[in-house]
């Protein structure tokens, strides 16, 4: 057996310990490339405000997603959607989630039995607490430091268990990749300084996007001047989706 | 030294070191590090995530060219209203002109939003799609970029249609609106902010229905003694009164 003297080891720590600086100096490049030039992720945690007054259920801010995000057009496929609430006179609730298109549903209740009805826009709550992460066997779903729940369609193995896992039922699986697909608040777009594709288009301004940590932002006066409440608040999952004007019924 | 161990524990030791070495190497050498280390994916995917094409241009993008349109988009009553929420995802028209985005021109946009729906907030305006002029288009007669009424209503019964309805049944059916109520011609354009006025005094029904007026069609009544200290229109509405 060959054994190294003491100046081969010498010559060979040599090499070795610039080699390890070159290698975690590549490691270091590989995580400041990932995401846009000048975007510090930690500066930001982007949330979203819903103002159920001003929701008119026009369906805009579906078929923008699906634009924007290659979601399938198929109407049970949809990374954002909203649901129409009528509550009768004799207190039963009908939930029905609208459609898009020229299919486009209108309410098939008798005017008359409505107590109110009114539209939720709903979509991934982006929680702080968020449970499809805690199930995912493969770990390929993870919050982002500014607050985005992604999910890495190359490790996820479509076993469906955060479709399940998720209160909201904010997943679905994409039938292309087959593997689970929800809403990223538009990442590509938000790392760029640009708005979501739904608050973008939705013409009454029912949506607010924001970043929680700037005092400047619309979301911050949004949270500040309206009574805030958000989804199943029981469960502890911290929603980042904020409702304004919220009524009890809502699921 | 070696030898003082026993055989078996020397075996079992080579066995447990081909063991540990397999695992190793299948674990530092055989697996790629991006399955083991989670930042590694995580940056992939976000990198990933990042990289994915933009549609919509953004609201501020088309004032650079457009700006006639946007300008007068932005202050009327569509100023919310991005102009890719009805002219659709217009990014690759930014970066090519000759790609032009959608016009939307039938009927059927406009009542996505403007359609009568119960759910929809009250005071958002809306239409009864099949009685509202059918057939023709909506920008025939409204600027989609600064929606206004063609024209001021010329009837009343174009918003209050209900009262009309009332009215044409009734005996007051001949008596125009504005002989009762006098109409600001800003409540024809702010209807809410300008109201119009309503009679405030039993004198003014009295005009035509007091002994001493010289209105031969209307019902007569003693003025001062009918009804007492009760104004008129505490028992007849004024919009339907009692049929003769």
């Amino acid at each position: 057996m060959k054994i190294m003297n003491r100046r081969k080891f010498l010559k060979k720590a040599i090499l070795f310990i610039p080699a390890v600086g070159v290698l975690r100096r590549l490691v270091g490049d590989a995580h400041g490339k990932a995401t846009a030039e000048g975007y510090d992720p930690a500066n930001h945690l982007y949330g979203m405000g819903i103002d159920i007054d001003k929701c008119i259920g026009c369906g805009l801010c579906i078929d923008a997603c699906k634009n924007e995000n290659n979601v399938p057009k198929e109407p049970f496929f949809c990374r954002t959607w909203v649901e129409r609430y009528v509550i009768k006179k004799d207190g039963s609730v009908v939930v029905e989630s609208i459609e898009t298109g020229k299919e486009k549903g209108r309410q098939k209740t008798n005017e008359a039995d409505i107590l109110r009805s009114f539209f939720v826009p709903k979509l991934c709550n982006q929680c702080e607490n968020p449970p499809c992460v805690q199930v995912c066997p493969v770990g390929a779903t993870f919050a982002t430091e500014d607050g985005v729940v992604l999910v890495d369609s190359k490790r996820c193995i479509g076993c469906r268990y955060c479709i399940q896992a998720c209160p909201y039922g904010a997943r679905y699986l994409h039938p292309e990749t087959r593997t689970a697909d929800k809403c990223t608040f538009c990442y590509h777009r938000i790392v760029k300084g640009l708005l979501p594709a739904c608050v973008e288009v939705c013409p009454t301004q029912a949506r607010i996007f924001g970043d929680l940590k700037s005092m400047a932002s619309r979301l911050v006066r949004f949270k500040r001047t309206k009574r805030i409440h958000v989804l199943k608040p029981h469960l502890n999952t911290e929603p980042k989706v904020y409702y304004a004007s919220l009524d009890g019924e809502v699921r | 030294m070696l030898n003082k161990i026993p055989e078996q524990i020397r075996r079992l030791s080579v066995v447990l070191a081909v063991v540990i070495a397999a695992v190793a190497i299948a674990r530092y050498v055989v697996l790629p590090s991006s399955l083991i280390d989670t930042r590694f994916h995580r940056e992939s995917t976000v990198q990933r995530e990042v990289a994915k094409n933009i549609q919509f241009a953004g609201a501020s993008v088309c004032a650079a060219c457009h700006a006639e349109q946007a300008g007068k988009n932005r202050v009327g009553y569509h100023k919310t209203v991005s102009c890719e929420a009805c002219h659709g995802p217009a990014r690759a028209h930014t970066e090519d002109p000759s790609i032009k985005p959608t016009k939307p021109k039938t009927r059927e946009f406009c009542v996505f939003c403007h359609g009568y729906d119960a759910s929809r907030p009250t005071g958002f305006p809306q239409i009864n799609p099949v009685l509202h002029n059918p057939l023709k288009s909506c920008a025939t007669c409204h600027n989609p970029h600064d929606p206004v009424p063609p024209e001021v209503p010329r009837e009343c019964s174009a918003c209050h249609a209900q009262i009309a309805n009332i009215k044409t049944v009734s005996p007051h059916a001949l008596i125009g609106c504005t002989s009762c109520h006098s109409v600001p011609a800003k409540h024809k354009v702010t209807p809410r902010s300008v109201r119009p006025t309503k009679p405030q005094a039993r004198d003014f029904c009295g005009q035509c229905h007091a002994k001493e007026s010289e209105r031969k069609d209307a019902p007569k009544i003693d003025l001062p003694t009918h009804g007492g200290r009760f104004l008129c229109w505490d028992c007849h509405y004024p919009h339907r009164p009692e049929r003769i």
